[in-house]
């Protein structure tokens, strides 16, 4: 972009110049077309973050702004690093994210594939199936407590007629041992669709032309898929991964509603033990500690992830 | 379409495939189904035991959602003869009705939040994301970055230093602030699309515009502005679309007169534990909009929900 005329004119214009003559420079109206954005992300996201890590070194809680704070250090830190349930917290976040990545991955993935014959009225179809990320996260994981019903809800209605379990013989949200999996399926349901875009994007971005030429070299549509089709479309899966796992790392307002952290805590994401910290028993200092450190990782892991990335871009 | 291709699928596999994805869709679709037709059940039939496929509707879920009501008793009742259809549906089970429900009031709340935020990133976008694209500005290639590391932070992290500050500002429970807040939060992504969309205008055109003596303003609302209308509505929709489905912050910073409708429909509680027609009929309300939407406009909005990572 830099190298066209306008470009190349826009920087060498000096502030005050011959364009002043009609007017604003470029150079001030690319300041005043800029600054109304950089202020609000500075005042809305730079700003709140400095005040976060400067809330994480004390013991300020919000619920009492006339009591005296004072400076801890790094204890806040300490105390949630060494916090057997943190660790609980982080395990059963590990677990969500991890299986929904897996399912999403393998449907969406599947889904786009078939999509991409291109048979009639496939358009129609995935309007259908990316209706549900569109939704509200928060409504429809409401409404998903009453599907979970075991004597009233359709969900086990719909698992008896495909498996003949008597449907009332299990709870998804009450149960121990499936509330983990209850939150697992209806981000599936919700975010597949979101995968299979992804993935149908990089699917058509791969010129026939290319298996045309494996045609040619009697390649088997096996070894097509896997040599060709794979490849080209890692990057889109690859990208996919990255927004969905940042997403679900983040996750909230769905599970919230389904199962509010239940049953025990089970499905206690990180997201809504910091929100039990922040909102419910007023540790701002401590819960800003616990920020960070989220921020930090999903930070961290994003970082090596991109990089990774990039390497099979470049491939 | 080049005609025939070695490398179109048989019909044998396109039938196979649509099958399959047919099937899918149809089961995906089936709780935004159910939530539409609990819309119109009576309560009985909504926990009915085994779930009613089949039941005779009733508007009891809309109009439960839109009022409150009382218990009389059987001499006030019959001293009190319904005037309106929603009326009759009420006295058919022993109440009256006492008055309006906060449903209404947390619509309108969500459509004065949503257009309002949306308006204002996508205008401050617009302006910004020229500038990215078409000058030299600092920190334009951390921009990407920028829009990711934003969207990196759990929302509940940002509202702990929001919500003070807010409420030092005197912006909790506002509409103002959630505003503010909706807009900072979909601006950055706001930029990052409207810049892709802008680039792919051709500089020519504005080119030409200057030498025909337009200043650089008017070049920018007279040549790029109609050029580039499709991917600021396609923005727009993305934004409106956040903003009207956005669940953490609402329930966090807002609590009476600026509350969203996500938080208030889950509260929907009627006579001995939660009314779920009323809670279907008030989902259907709000999010048959966003799959009208979805629908009608499916072709523009790939590149908003892949954060522009996928272009045409």
């Amino acid at each position: 972009m830099s190298n066209s005329m306008i470009g190349r004119a826009a920087a060498a214009t000096p502030p005050g110049a011959a364009r002043q003559i009609r007017g604003l420079s470029d150079r001030a109206i690319a300041w005043i077309f800029v600054a109304p954005t950089i202020f609000l992300l500075l005042a809305v996201n730079i700003f709140p973050l400095i005040w976060t890590i400067r809330l994480s070194f004390t013991n300020f809680r919000a619920n009492r702004p006339n009591a005296e704070v004072s400076w801890v250090g790094l204890s806040n830190y300490q105390r949630i690093l060494t916090d057997p349930d943190i660790w609980r917290t982080m395990q059963a976040t590990a677990h969500f994210l991890v299986w929904t990545l897996v399912f999403q991955v393998l449907i969406g993935f599947t889904l786009a594939w078939l999509i991409n014959r291109k048979f009639k009225g496939n358009d129609l179809w995935t309007t259908i199936i990316v209706l549900p990320m569109m939704l509200s996260p928060a409504v429809v994981g409401n409404f998903w407590t009453f599907l979970y019903q075991p004597q009233i809800g359709l969900f086990n209605y719909v698992v008896a007629f495909f498996t003949g379990i008597d449907p009332t013989s299990f709870t998804m949200i009450g149960d121990v041992a499936l509330a983990p999996w209850a939150i697992v399926i209806v981000d599936t349901w919700m975010w597949t669709p979101f995968v299979m875009l992804i993935c149908l994007a990089g699917l058509r971005s791969i010129p026939d032309a290319i298996y045309e030429a494996a045609e040619c070299d009697r390649a088997s549509s096996w070894r097509q898929f896997w040599t060709i089709t794979i490849p080209m479309t890692l990057p889109f899966l690859m990208l996919a991964v990255l927004f969905r796992g940042i997403e679900n790392f983040k996750m909230f307002d769905l599970v919230v509603q389904l199962t509010g952290g239940g049953p025990g805590n089970t499905t206690t994401l990180t997201s809504i033990d910091l929100k039990r910290e922040a909102f419910e028993k007023w540790r701002t200092g401590y819960s800003s500690a616990y920020a960070i450190i989220l921020f930090v990782t999903v930070f961290g892991l994003a970082s090596i992830y991109v990089k990774a990335l990039n390497k099979v871009k470049e491939r | 379409m080049s005609g025939f291709s070695i490398t179109e699928p048989s019909r044998g596999q396109k039938w196979i495939a649509g099958l399959l994805v047919a099937g899918y869709a149809l089961i995906t679709i089936l709780p935004l189904i159910w939530i539409v037709a609990t819309g119109f059940k009576s309560s009985a039939d909504s926990i009915a035991y085994p779930p009613k496929v089949f039941f005779s509707p009733t508007l009891e879920g809309y109009v439960n959602l839109f009022t409150t009501q009382t218990r009389q008793t059987q001499e006030f009742l019959a001293a009190h003869p319904p005037q309106t259809w929603y009326e009759e549906i009420v006295h058919a089970r022993g109440l009256v009705i006492a008055g309006p429900s906060r449903f209404g009031e947390r619509f309108m709340n969500s459509v004065i939040i949503g257009f309002g935020s949306t308006f204002l990133s996508v205008s401050l976008g617009t302006l910004a994301a020229y500038a990215f694209s078409r000058f030299k500005v600092p920190l334009k290639d951390d921009l990407l970055f920028f829009v990711l590391s934003t969207r990196m932070m759990p929302p509940i992290a940002v509202a702990i230093p929001i919500f003070l500050m807010f409420r030092a500002l005197g912006l909790s429970d506002t509409h103002a602030g959630m505003i503010l807040l909706y807009t900072a939060v979909n601006l950055s992504l706001a930029v990052w699309l409207l810049k892709g969309f802008i680039d792919e205008i051709p500089l020519e055109y504005e080119e030409a515009a200057l030498i025909d003596g337009y200043t650089r303003f008017q070049a920018f609302y007279k040549v790029v502005l109609p050029q580039a209308a499709t991917g600021i509505a396609s923005t727009a929709i993305f934004c409106l679309i956040f903003a009207w489905n956005e669940y953490a912050f609402a329930v966090l910073l807002t609590s009476g007169t600026a509350q969203t409708a996500p938080p208030f429909i889950p509260t929907i509680i009627g006579v001995g534990g939660q009314d779920w027609p009323a809670v279907a009929a008030g989902a259907t309300i709000f999010l048959l909009p966003v799959m009208i939407f979805t629908i009608l406009l499916r072709k523009h909005l790939l590149r908003g929900i892949t954060f522009g990572a996928v272009r045409k």
